[in-house]
C-alpha cells in the first residue's frame, strides 16, 4: 500500500527536531503542521511574514489580514511576531530556518527541483521557493512518486526549468524515502512504504539509486 | 505640509501617467490597497509596469487593472491562483518579469536605500542567473541583482497619523513597508487616520519620511481568498 497523504506528512513531520524553526510549502507539506509530534516544539514561518504560525482559526476568529503563504486563513499563537517581506526572506536567505518542506514536480538524483512551471502549458511562478531552497539549512520534498500520467518524477536530470540546483537533501513519496547526496549526485533508498516493493521502487522512479535500507 | 486627502482621486491627481512603473503592495488579496486601485482603472492610464507579487484575484485589486488592459508589463513571483494573468501570459499578450519572491522584496528593499545592487544565493544554476554576473563570496557563487524603484508605490496600511507614520496590521503588512520607501510618490490608504500622538513611536512600522499623502479608504471588502477553519471540539 502506498502512503496517504497523511501518512506521507506524518513521516516528513519525522524530519522536525524540538527547536527548529520551519517553513511548510503549500500542499501535502501543509498537513506536516498536524503531524508535529508532542514531545518536540517547533516554529512555523509563513513567508508573507509571520513567525509561530497557529492553526486554522475556528470560524468566529477568522480573519482577513492573517493568512499563510497559500492564502488560507490561519490564527496566532501568543509567541507569534509579523514582519515585512523583506524581513521575512532575509530569515529565509540569512540560513535562519533550520528546514523546509516542500512539493516539487521533478527531483533529479543530484538534487536539482523543478516545481513552477511547464513551459507554454502552466505557469505558477517560484513565489518564495526559490529563495527557501537556496537558504533553508535542510530541504525536504515531499511529492507523489510518480505524475498523474504515471511517469517518473524522480530523474537523472530534471526536464522543466529549476527552481535550484543541488538543493534538495530527502525525497518523501507516496512509495518511499531517497536521500540525496547533494555532492556526489547519488540518491540511496532508506525506506519503502509498507508493502511497497524494491521492483516498485525501480519500475517508478527515472533514476538510478541505490539500496541502503537498514 | 499636508499628506492627508480627502479620498482616493484627490490623492491621486496628477500623479498617473501612461508608461509609468507602480508598486502595489498586498500578498494575495491581503494588504492590497483596495480604494486607490480602482481610481488608476477609471483613469484609464495604459501602458503601465506594475511591481505587485500577485496580480489580485477573481476580479479584484489589479486583476481588474489587467482585465481593463491597462498593463504592459508585470513584475511579480507568483501568477498561479489568477487564470487570466497565466492566460495572457502565455499567449504572449502581457510582458512578465518573474522574480523569486524574496529577491523582488530585497530588490525593493535595496532601491528604497540607496542600494543599486547586491548578492544573493536565490536563482544560482536556474534561468535567474541569465545574463547576470556572478561572484564568488567564501567558495560559494552568488549572482548579481539590481535595485526597483518606481514613479509610484500604492500601499495598504492600518493606521497612520498625520505626520505619515504607519502601522500595519499582523500579515497585512508584507510588501507594504518596502514598497513605502522605493518610489518617488507614495500613496498610502488606511483603515483608520489617528491624531498626532496617538501613536507610540516606538511601535511605528514605517516612519512618515516615506510616506507624501494618505487617504482614509472609503470600505474595505478585505475578500478571503481560501477560507479554511478548523471545528471547535463538543464539549
Amino acid at each position: 500500500m502506498a502512503w496517504t497523504r497523511d501518512q506521507m506528512a506524518a513521516r516528513a513531520a519525522l524530519e522536525l527536531r524540538d527547536g527548529y524553526y520551519v517553513n511548510l510549502g503549500i500542499g501535502i507539506p501543509t498537513l506536516v503542521a498536524n503531524h508535529i509530534p508532542p514531545d518536540i516544539h517547533v516554529v512555523l514561518q509563513s513567508e508573507n511574514g509571520m513567525l509561530g504560525m497557529g492553526p486554522f482559526p475556528y470560524e468566529d476568529e477568522v480573519d482577513p489580514d492573517l493568512i499563510n503563504a497559500g492564502k488560507q486563513t490561519i490564527s496566532e499563537l501568543p509567541t507569534s511576531s509579523y514582519f515585512s517581506s523583506a524581513e521575512s526572506f532575509a530569515m529565509i536567505r540569512g540560513g535562519h530556518i533550520d528546514l523546509t518542506i516542500l512539493g516539487a514536480m521533478e527531483v533529479a538524483a543530484n538534487g536539482d527541483l523543478a516545481n513552477w512551471t511547464i513551459p507554454g502549458k502552466m505557469l505558477k511562478g517560484m513565489g518564495g521557493a526559490m529563495d527557501l531552497v537556496a537558504g533553508v539549512k535542510r530541504v525536504v520534498v515531499l511529492m507523489d512518486h510518480v505524475s498523474k500520467s504515471g511517469q517518473p518524477k524522480i530523474l537523472e536530470q530534471c526536464t522543466l526549468p529549476l527552481t535550484g540546483a543541488q538543493v534538495v537533501d530527502l525525497i518523501i513519496t507516496d512509495l518511499c524515502v531517497f536521500e540525496c547526496d547533494k555532492n556526489s549526485g547519488g540518491l540511496a533508498l532508506v525506506e519503502l512504504a509498507s508493502d511497497v516493493t524494491f521492483a516498485q521502487i525501480a519500475t517508478s522512479t527515472g533514476a538510478a539509486f541505490r539500496d541502503a535500507r537498514p | 505640509m499636508n499628506k492627508v486627502f480627502p479620498d482616493a482621486n484627490a490623492a491621486l491627481k496628477g500623479l498617473l501617467a501612461d508608461g509609468m512603473t507602480i508598486m502595489s503592495g498586498g500578498f494575495g488579496l491581503v494588504g492590497n490597497p483596495e480604494n486607490l486601485i480602482p481610481v488608476i482603472r477609471e483613469s484609464g492610464v495604459k501602458d503601465l509596469t506594475i511591481i505587485s507579487n500577485n496580480c489580485g484575484a477573481d476580479g479584484f485589486g489589479l486583476y481588474t487593472l489587467l482585465a481593463n488592459g491597462q498593463i504592459r508589463k508585470m513584475v511579480s513571483s507568483y501568477v498561479g491562483d489568477n487564470q487570466l494573468f497565466e492566460q495572457l501570459y502565455l499567449e504572449g499578450k502581457l510582458e512578465l518579469e518573474l522574480n523569486p519572491q524574496g529577491t523582488l522584496a530585497e530588490r525593493i528593499r535595496a532601491g528604497g536605500a540607496g542600494i543599486p545592487a547586491f548578492y544573493t544565493r536565490t536563482g544560482v544554476g536556474t534561468f535567474v542567473q541569465d545574463g547576470k554576473p556572478i561572484e564568488s563570496f567564501e567558495g560559494v557563487t552568488y549572482l548579481r541583482e539590481t535595485w526597483l524603484k518606481a514613479d509610484l508605490a500604492i500601499v495598504k496600511a492600518w493606521k497612520a497619523d498625520p505626520a505619515g507614520n504607519l502601522m500595519f496590521r499582523k500579515t497585512a503588512r508584507n510588501f507594504n513597508p518596502v514598497m513605502a520607501t522605493a518610489a518617488r510618490t507614495t500613496v498610502v490608504e488606511v483603515e483608520e487616520l489617528v491624531a498626532e500622538g496617538a501613536l507610540d513611536p516606538e511601535s511605528i512600522h514605517t516612519p512618515g519620511i516615506y510616506v507624501d499623502r494618505i487617504i482614509v479608504g472609503a470600505q474595505y471588502e478585505k475578500r478571503i481568498e481560501k477560507r479554511t477553519v478548523r471545528q471547535r471540539e463538543a464539549a
